[in-house]
């Protein structure tokens, strides 16, 4: 009795935290991808639309690692005798990554462009490699494109 | 060293191949970040001491990797790839690898 309320309580903690905290995280999300709108990133092996000329090169990285809240958890845990869509972590895996690509887009502001970008995802979590997806680690890497003067 | 993880440089040649060059770090976190995070797996949100953890390690990877391009006489890596793997509970592999060239 004490454990299922002490579990009744923790979901309700992590539905309210969670909400805020999501709520929150994709606000300053939209924010800054509005204003890196003007460097654009592209998967393609080469820069897109660049005269060869004199340009410099860099490896940019970024990486975030998020972690799940109890309701999700738990939610996730019902969705997963249902099928279909597992909203709960839908959610937390596009905040991971599109953080990933801002904070490697804030690596060189400068850039005319990032190309050659890869994203990586791993689950990181005390039952990694069981399928549990504790927290996420996202990391974004490409090479960036700085015309010389 | 420039690093990238293009196979071609716009306006340099590759003169020569020196082969694969790789850097690697297994790494724990301590007792008080695994806590915090525990915690955080209620909450939710961002784990920030994880975020520094990873990137800090991967930084040491790529160290290592250039040091070896260094000792081979490169001046570039190229084709650059990075993998993380869990390889115990509370433990992760961060492993960087490409292959060192000189160019001109």
């Amino acid at each position: 009795m004490e454990n299922l309320i002490l579990v009744i309580v923790l979901t309700a903690v992590g539905f309210v935290t969670g909400k805020i905290a999501e709520n929150k995280h994709y606000t300053s999300i939209r924010e800054r991808e509005k204003a890196t709108l003007k460097l654009p990133i592209t998967n393609t092996r080469k820069p897109l639309g660049i005269a060869p000329g004199n340009v410099r090169l860099e490896l940019v990285t970024g990486s975030v690692v998020i972690s799940v809240d109890y309701f999700k958890m738990m939610l996730a845990g019902l969705q997963n005798v249902f099928g279909g869509h597992v909203t709960a972590y839908e959610s937390l895996i596009d905040r991971a990554r599109r953080e990933a690509i801002l904070r490697m887009k804030a690596q060189k502001p400068r850039a005319t462009q990032i190309f050659n970008v890869r994203i990586e995802t791993t689950s990181i979590s005390k039952n990694a490699g069981r399928g549990a997806v504790g927290s996420v680690e996202v990391l974004a890497y490409g090479t960036a494109l700085t015309k010389a003067n | 060293m420039l690093i990238t993880n293009t196979e071609i440089i716009p306006g340099k040649t590759i003169t020569q191949f020196h082969g694969l060059v790789s850097g690697s770090t297994v790494r724990a976190k301590h007792v008080g970040r695994d806590f915090m995070a525990g915690l955080k797996n209620i909450f939710g949100g961002e784990l920030k001491g994880y975020t520094e953890l990873l990137s800090e390690s991967r930084k040491e990877a790529m160290e290592r990797m250039t040091a070896q391009a260094k000792q081979m006489g490169a001046n570039a890596v190229i084709n650059v790839r990075f993998s993380t793997s869990s390889v115990a509970s509370g433990a992760a592999e961060l492993y960087v690898y490409g292959t060192a060239v000189t160019l001109s």
